[in-house]
C-alpha cells in the first residue's frame, strides 16, 4: 500500500488494544500537525491512559498503527520514544524521590542550561537544582517534570493532566509556555479535561469514547457544548438542574460548627457552619490551609487552637476512629489512601461496614450482598473489572470511595477534591449523588480545586485564604470571576 | 561542608559511637591494642563485605538472601583450585572466583527480572541452589590458599602497625569497585530504581538490566567475602556463617532504607564494625553468649528507633 502523503508529525490510526474482557480500545486515531496543540479528550475509561501508553510505548498495540513523521514508529519504551522527538509529561510526576533535581536530569541526559531556562519561564526561578525531589511540593515537581520535557526541544510534546494539581497563577504561565512551542512550530498533545485551558490554547480536539475516536473537531468558541455531547455519546442526560429550591432554613444547632480553628502554620483561624441537608464548598487556593483543615476534621491532626462542635457537642479527635464515630468520614483526595488496592470493588465498599463492630461474630452475607449491590447500583460503577480495584479507571475508584460511605449511611461527608482528574460524566453523577446524601439529611463539606463545581453542587462557599475564612458566598452568586477574587483575598470582609 | 554534615549526619554518629566503643573496649582490656585491633579488623572483614554487597541490593530496592550461599561456594571453589596452585595459577584463580561472584549474582538477578517472582522467593530458592552447589565441590572444610593471598589481610600495615591489613584491603577494594559506579550514570541509576522504579523507566532507566547489575554486584561482593574467609582461615568453608542477617543488620543499622534508594556504603561498614566490638566487648566482659545475643539485638533496635525519632525531631524544626 503506497504511503498516502501526510504533513501530520504523529499519525495513529485504528489503533485497538485488549486487556482480558475488558475491550479498552477499539479503534482509537490521532493525528497532530507541526505547529498544532491537539487536545485529547474524553470521559475516564473511554481509553485515554491507554491510548497515552501506546503511543509513548509502554504498550503494544493489538492493532492498527502509530506513524511519527512518515514512517512507522519502532517506541517500546519512553527512552525510545524520546529517541523519536516525542516526550511525554504523565499525570503523575516521573521524577526519582530520593535524587536531587540535578541528579534527576543527569539521569535522563537532560541539558542543565536549558532547563535553568524553562523552569525561570515557568516561575520558579529560584528552584535549586540541589533540592531532593521527596522535598519539593506536588506543584513544582510537575514544573519541573515539564521543564524537563521542554529542555529536550521535543518534536511531539505529551502533556497528560498537566495542570491537575497546579495553582492558577502557574497554570497560566504553563499555557502560554505551551502555546509558545506550538507556534515555534512544534506539536503538542493535550490530554486534559479543563474546556477553559483547552479553549485558551488549543487548535483542535481528538474526542474518545468508548476506546473510540468519536470525533476530531476545530476549537471555536462555543464548541465546549458539541464536545460534550461527543464524550456523553447522549448516555447521561444534559446538566444538573440549575434552580435548586431554596435551601431550608439553617436548624439551631449546626451538624458541624468549627470556631477559629488553627494548626500548624498554614491554618490559622478557620471558622464556619454546616448544616444538616447543606452542600458546603470550600474554596481555596494551592495550600492555604485546606489540607490542614480537613485533616483535623478527619480525626488525622490535632488542631492547636479553635473547637469542633458536632450537633452543639464539643469533640476532639484523638484518631480517625473518633471523627468516624462523631459521624464524620473523609474521603480523602489520594483515591490510593482510601483504597484497598489489590481487594475488590465488593470488599472495599463492605469494609466501613464491617468496621462498625455492632455485633460480633460471623458477617451477615445476605445483609451486605444487598446493601453494596445498591451502592454499586446507584453511581453505576463499571464493574467489568470489580475483581481488583486497582484496575479500575480512576474515575469509577473516586466513585468507591464514595459508595463505600453511602453503603454505612453517612451524617457528615468531608470531600476532598473527590473529581479531581475525572470525566465530566463521572463528575455529574458525583454532584448528584453528593445532592441526594444531603437531601436525605447528611452534612457535607465539599472542598474543589475546581471554582465551576461550587455552583453545581454546593449551597454555599467558605473561601479560604492564607489560613483565614475570608468570605462565605451563596453559591448563586459564585460565578468563576466572584469566587477567583475572593480565592486571591481580594474581596475580603469580616466573615458571617 | 555545613550540607555534607546534614546529609551524612547518621555516619557520623555511626562513626562516633564506633569510636566510643572503642575507648570502651581499651578501659575494659587495658592492653587492648594493634593485635586486638587486627583480630577484630579479620573476624569483621568478611561480615563487612557483605555487607557492601547486600547494601548495594538493598540500595537498588531488592534484597539477596543467597549472599552467604554464594560467598561459601567462592570460598570453596577459590580453595580447592588454589589448593597445591602456583603462586601466577592463584592471581587466575582469584579472578576467576571473582567472575564466578559476578555470574553468580547476574543469574540472581536475571531470575528476578524474567521471572517476575518477587526477590525474595527467588533468592531464598537460590539460597539452596547455591549451598548444594558449594558442597557439591568440598563438602567437608579443606582446600589451600596461596600465601601473598593470606598476607593481604593479616597483621598490620608497614610503618602504621595500628592500622590492621584487613582494613585497608576493606576500603580498597570497596572504594576501587564503588567510588567509579556512584560517581557515573550507573549510580544514579541504582538509586533511582530504588526509589522510584516507575518514575526511573519514565525517565529512561533500564529497569532491569540496572537490576541485574545491582545483583551481580552483590554476587562480586559475596565472591570477595567468600575469598576473605579463605584468606583468613587458609582454607574453604562449605557451610557459611551468619553472615545474611548479619549483613541485613548492618545494612539497617547503617542507615539504607529496606525498600530502597537512600543511604551509602560507609554507613554500613561502620555499623559492622560497631556490631563486632559489641560482641568482642561482651566476650571480654565474659558475659553469657545467650544473653549477649539478646543485647546486640536490642542495641540494634534501640539505636534504629532513637535515629527515627531524631529524624522526626529533625523535620519538626
Amino acid at each position: 500500500m503506497p504511503d498516502a502523503p501526510s504533513d501530520a508529525v504523529l499519525d495513529a490510526t485504528g489503533v485497538a488494544k485488549r486487556f482480558g474482557a475488558v475491550q479498552a480500545l477499539r479503534n482509537a486515531s490521532l493525528q497532530v500537525k507541526a505547529g498544532q496543540v491537539v487536545a485529547l479528550m474524553g470521559a475516564n475509561g473511554a481509553g485515554k491512559s491507554t491510548f497515552v501508553k501506546i503511543l509513548t510505548g509502554v504498550l503494544k498495540p493489538d492493532a492498527g498503527h502509530v506513524r511519527i513523521k512518515g514512517r512507522d514508529s519502532t517506541v517500546v519504551n519512553p527512552a525510545g520514544a524520546r529517541k523519536w522527538g516525542l516526550v511525554p509529561v504523565y499525570q503523575e510526576p516521573s521524577l526519582i524521590p530520593d535524587l536531587s533535581v540535578a541528579d534527576n536530569l543527569r539521569l535522563g541526559d537532560t541539558p542543565m542550561e536549558p532547563f535553568r531556562h524553562w523552569i525561570g519561564e515557568l516561575g520558579l526561578p529560584d528552584l535549586s537544582s540541589d533540592a531532593l525531589i521527596r522535598s519539593l511540593p506536588l506543584a513544582s515537581l510537575r514544573i519541573v517534570d515539564l521543564a524537563r520535557a521542554l529542555a529536550l526541544e521535543p518534536d511531539v510534546l505529551l502533556l497528560d493532566e498537566l495542570t491537575a494539581a497546579l495553582p492558577t497563577d502557574l497554570v497560566d504561565r504553563v499555557l502560554k509556555v505551551v502555546r509558545a512551542q506550538a507556534d515555534q512550530g512544534r506539536s503538542v498533545i493535550y490530554v486534559s479535561h479543563r474546556f477553559n485551558e483547552i479553549a485558551a490554547i488549543c487548535d483542535r480536539a481528538t474526542v474518545l469514547r468508548d476506546g473510540l475516536t468519536v470525533g476530531d473537531v476545530a476549537i471555536e468558541p462555543g464548541i465546549e457544548e458539541r464536545i460534550v455531547e461527543m464524550m456523553l455519546g447522549g448516555a447521561v442526560a444534559a446538566a444538573v438542574a440549575e434552580d435548586r429550591p431554596a435551601k431550608p432554613l439553617p436548624t439551631a444547632i449546626p451538624r458541624l460548627r468549627v470556631r477559629s480553628l488553627k494548626t500548624g502554620t498554614r491554618l490559622t483561624d478557620v471558622s464556619f457552619d454546616l448544616h444538616k441537608g447543606e452542600v458546603l464548598g470550600v474554596v481555596a487556593l494551592e495550600g492555604q490551609g485546606q489540607d490542614e483543615l480537613f485533616d483535623v476534621l478527619a480525626g488525622n491532626r490535632r488542631a492547636s487552637a479553635g473547637t469542633v462542635e458536632v450537633d452543639g457537642a464539643p469533640k476532639t479527635f484523638h484518631h480517625p476512629a473518633d471523627a468516624i464515630a462523631a459521624g464524620l468520614t473523609l474521603v480523602p483526595g489520594d483515591r490510593a489512601h482510601a483504597l484497598l488496592m489489590s481487594r475488590s470493588v465488593r470488599e472495599n465498599i463492605a469494609v466501613p461496614l464491617l468496621a462498625r463492630i455492632r455485633t460480633w461474630g460471623a458477617i451477615r452475607m445476605g445483609d451486605e450482598a444487598e446493601k453494596v449491590g445498591a451502592a454499586i447500583e446507584t453511581l453505576q460503577i463499571d464493574t467489568r473489572a470489580q475483581g481488583e480495584v486497582r484496575r479500575l479507571s480512576g474515575g469509577n475508584q473516586q466513585k468507591v470511595t464514595i459508595a463505600r460511605w453511602i453503603a454505612k449511611g453517612v451524617q457528615t461527608l468531608l470531600l476532598f477534591d473527590p473529581t479531581r482528574g475525572i470525566d465530566i460524566r463521572t463528575k455529574r453523577q458525583i454532584y448528584g449523588l453528593v445532592r441526594d446524601l444531603a437531601d436525605q439529611g447528611a452534612a457535607v463539606l465539599f472542598y474543589t480545586s475546581e471554582l465551576a463545581e461550587i455552583r453545581l453542587a454546593c449551597d454555599r462557599a467558605v473561601v479560604i485564604f492564607n489560613g483565614r475564612v475570608v468570605d462565605i458566598i451563596d453559591a448563586r452568586d459564585a460565578d468563576e470571576a466572584t469566587l477567583m477574587r475572593a480565592a486571591y483575598g481580594l474581596t475580603e470582609k469580616a466573615p458571617a | 561542608m555545613k550540607r555534607w554534615i546534614e546529609a551524612n549526619t547518621w555516619t557520623l554518629g555511626l562513626a562516633v559511637l564506633l569510636a566510643a566503643l572503642l575507648l570502651l573496649t581499651k578501659l575494659i582490656q587495658p592492653d587492648f591494642g594493634a593485635s586486638g585491633l587486627d583480630s577484630l579488623a579479620r573476624a569483621a572483614l568478611p561480615f563487612a563485605l557483605a555487607t557492601v554487597g547486600m547494601a548495594i541490593v538493598v540500595i537498588a530496592g531488592g534484597i539477596d538472601l543467597s549472599i552467604a550461599a554464594m560467598m561459601a561456594v567462592a570460598s570453596v571453589t577459590g580453595a580447592v583450585l588454589m589448593d597445591g596452585a602456583s603462586d601466577g595459577q592463584s592471581v587466575v584463580i582469584v579472578i576467576g572466583v571473582l567472575l564466578l561472584g559476578l555470574a553468580m549474582g547476574a543469574i540472581n538477578g536475571a531470575l528476578i527480572v524474567v521471572s517476575k517472582v518477587p526477590d525474595i522467593v527467588v533468592t531464598l530458592a537460590m539460597l539452596f541452589v547455591w549451598q548444594g552447589v558449594a558442597l557439591l565441590i568440598l563438602n567437608a572444610p579443606g582446600g589451600g590458599a596461596a600465601a601473598w593471598l593470606r598476607a593481604l589481610s593479616a597483621g598490620g600495615v608497614p610503618g602504621i602497625d595500628w592500622l590492621p591489613r584487613a582494613v585497608v584491603f576493606l576500603a580498597i577494594v570497596t572504594a576501587v569497585i564503588w567510588i567509579p559506579i556512584r560517581r557515573s550514570k550507573l549510580g544514579l541509576r541504582l538509586y533511582a530504581i530504588g526509589s522510584d522504579p516507575l518514575a526511573a523507566f519514565r525517565s529512561g532507566v533500564p529497569v532491569g538490566q540496572t537490576r541485574i547489575i545491582a545483583y551481580a554486584l552483590c554476587g562480586l561482593f559475596a565472591a570477595l567475602g567468600g575469598l576473605s574467609v579463605t584468606m583468613s582461615t587458609g582454607i574453604g568453608e562449605p557451610i557459611p556463617g551468619p553472615y545474611l542477617l548479619a549483613s541485613v543488620a548492618a545494612v539497617v543499622l547503617g542507615g539504607v532504607v529496606l525498600g530502597g534508594g537512600r543511604g551509602g556504603l560507609l554507613g554500613p561498614i561502620l555499623a559492622v564494625f560497631i556490631l563486632r566490638t559489641v560482641r568482642m566487648d561482651l566476650t571480654l566482659l565474659s558475659v553469657d553468649p545467650n544473653v549477649a545475643a539478646i543485647i546486640e539485638g536490642t542495641i540494634m533496635v534501640a539505636v534504629v528507633m532513637f535515629g527515627a525519632v531524631l529524624a522526626t525531631r529533625g523535620r519538626k524544626t
